[in-house]
């Protein structure tokens, strides 16, 4: 398969629901669809791999065009070059492991030619099992071995974390993040969850009711969201860190890239910090400090962005970070970019994630 | 014991010895020993060689043809569908002589395409290809039900994974569909074996009862209770036997579950 930008038009009608999308990725990078269940992002996937036909739309994958309704262009789901992980998995549960990898392989030297990525996921002592006996991480792991064995053009994930238990789902978003790292194709990837999209996507594009609403690094579009909608979904922002016990039963975090802070759960090791922008509370930098918030870092205002009767700032921390207030705050504080702060909030408005 | 409980296990006891007394009686009635010796008997052979080939001849008929239709029904959405699958199982609530008679208002030499069939020289009535015709016409539906349950069953996402892995719709069939819903269709295959084996009135209307010809081993005990009982109850012996491990055969591959749940 020859590698190349994925390139994706669709128009689609189905009832009430209206799809109208386009977007590009470039071989390497993985942009994560993020959305509410409903707003069509599987069904885009569905579009690229051929299995669901838009009423009108464009496909293509470098050269190679798999869909063009204007010429009447319309390949086979066999025909295109997608490595597609379902949702469920979706695995064939009547063969073995090594022949659900070795599925897209030729017939001969099957088993040869599925031994390395067997090896690769660490499967290889389970590759005579069938899939009923497998742990909801190892299923995951067969269908990526699976998706990835006829080297595709395109790589589709389908909500792959969401069949998980929540204690496999952290070491399972690891080992995916390191593998769309080292993918040398076009990713996309579904999740219903911001936080997700965040960690697994190089860029996020948010969806709602069929339609790109906003596109960009998990950072940019926390720190300066387009609407109020993508505020809201951005949820909580994420700081990365390591986690260590501290005093009186707090756990201390020390962020990469300088600063720390302080939650009441605990946790040891790499963790994710995630604080709610709205949680966080703005004061002018060098200001005395007295309050019952353990939190607080210094950081520059990056962006003001007003967000329907709230305003969104954009923080340059180390790490970037986005606190939410109100018009009247900015206008007292004098806010703009340049300005620096102090961020500040609660050890129990911090919650900590291992990962 | 209350009352209520021992009325209870009472009708459980009635009603497994009623609907086990009859089959037992075939064994216990004769000797084994009479019985083995009337399936000596030529015409007993001639019987069961005919009704073993006629059933063969049927289900091969009925897979061919039935796994893709059933495919399609349980797969597609179309207008009419109801009502097709509807039609495809009316066979199963047909009394035997309707069908016998519907046989041959249809195939029959006054019938609809009579003239069509002879004058391609094909003969079905009193002919062995009669038989056949009757048997696939009684025992589809059995098959045809089953599958499209199994097939109906079967993962969309799995069909839709072997096609982004590069398997085109047939291979998908052949690799992923068939043995996924293996169970249930193997279940179909022996309830439609069952059914074929045990017809019985469409099979005399349409096609006779001729030694060697169109007498399977209904026909054949039918033939001879009134002066040969023994050797009636020698052939409802194989009968029995062969109906029993189809049953089985339904039991352990799950087939009974897949029925349950329709």
């Amino acid at each position: 398969m020859t590698v190349g930008s994925l390139r994706v038009e669709a128009a689609l009608e189905f009832g009430a629901f209206e799809l109208d999308l386009a977007l590009d990725v470039e071989p390497g990078r993985c942009l994560a669809l993020a959305g509410p269940s409903g707003a069509g992002k599987s069904t885009l996937l569905r579009i690229v791999a051929g299995l669901l036909a838009p009423r009108a739309g464009r496909v293509s994958s470098g050269d190679a065009v798999w869909l063009d309704t204007a010429r009447g262009v319309e390949l086979a789901p066999e025909r295109r070059g997608c490595g597609y992980v379902f949702q469920d998995y979706a695995l064939f549960e009547h063969l073995r492991v090594w022949q659900n990898v070795g599925y897209a392989l030729p017939r001969r030297d099957r088993r040869a030619a599925a031994a390395p990525l067997l090896e690769r996921f660490g499967l290889s002592a389970l590759a005579e099992q069938r899939p009923p006996t497998l742990s909801g991480g190892e299923r995951q792991r067969v269908a990526l071995a699976r998706a990835l064995a006829r080297r595709p053009a395109v790589l589709l994930l389908d909500e792959p974390l969401s069949a998980l238990d929540s204690r496999t789902r952290a070491s399972a978003t690891r080992e995916l993040a390191a593998l769309l790292r080292e993918a040398e194709v076009p990713c996309l990837l579904v999740t219903h969850d911001f936080t997700e999209a965040a960690m697994l996507g190089d860029e996020v594009a948010v969806v709602d009711a069929g339609r790109l609403v906003q596109r960009g690094t998990p950072a940019a579009l926390a720190a300066a969201p387009g609407s109020a909608f993508v505020a809201d979904f951005t949820g909580a922002v994420v700081l990365r860190g390591v986690a260590r016990p501290g005093a009186d039963g707090l756990t201390i975090v020390d962020l990469d890239g300088g600063g720390q802070v302080t939650s009441t759960d605990a946790a040891e090791g790499a963790v994710a910090a995630s604080v709610y922008p709205w949680d966080i509370a703005i004061e002018l930098a060098g200001e005395g400090h007295a309050g019952s918030a353990r939190n607080r870092l210094l950081a520059e205002v990056a962006s003001v962005t007003a967000v329907g009767g709230r305003v969104r700032l954009g923080l340059l921390a180390g790490q970037p970070l986005a606190a939410e207030v109100s018009e009247a705050a900015v206008r007292e504080l004098r806010l703009t970019p340049g300005t620096r702060v102090a961020a500040t909030w609660k050890a129990t408005a911090t919650r900590l994630t291992c990962g | 014991m209350s009352l209520f409980r021992r009325s209870i296990v009472a009708a459980l006891v009635v009603a497994v010895l009623f609907l086990t007394v009859p089959i037992l009686a075939i064994f216990l009635d004769t000797s084994p020993g009479r019985l083995l010796a009337s399936l000596g008997d030529p015409s007993a052979r001639d019987a069961l060689v005919l009704s073993l080939e006629t059933t063969t001849l049927a289900l091969a008929i009925i897979l061919v043809v039935g796994t893709p239709a059933a495919y399609q029904l349980a797969t597609r959405r179309f207008r009419g569908r109801s009502v097709v699958l509807t039609l495809v199982e009316l066979p199963l609530v047909l009394p035997p002589a309707v069908a016998g008679i519907g046989l041959l208002a249809a195939l029959g030499p006054h019938g609809l395409f009579g003239v069509a069939l002879a004058g391609a020289h094909i003969d079905l009535v009193l002919q062995t290809a009669g038989v056949v015709v009757a048997l696939v016409f009684v025992a589809a539906p059995f098959y045809l039900r089953q599958a499209v349950a199994a097939f109906s069953a079967v993962d969309p996402s799995v069909v839709q994974a072997s096609r982004t892995l590069g398997a085109s719709e047939a291979a998908t069939l052949a690799r992923v569909v068939i043995p996924s819903a293996l169970a249930g269709l193997a279940a179909g295959t022996a309830l439609a074996w069952g059914r074929a084996l045990g017809e019985f009135g469409a099979t005399l209307m349409f096609a006779g009862s001729f030694r060697g010809i169109t007498q399977t081993v209904p026909l054949a005990i039918y033939d001879r209770f009134s002066d040969d009982f023994p050797g009636a109850l020698a052939l409802s012996a194989v009968l029995v036997i062969a109906s029993a491990a189809l049953l089985l055969s339904v039991k352990l591959l799950g087939g009974d579950r897949g029925l349950a749940a329709r």
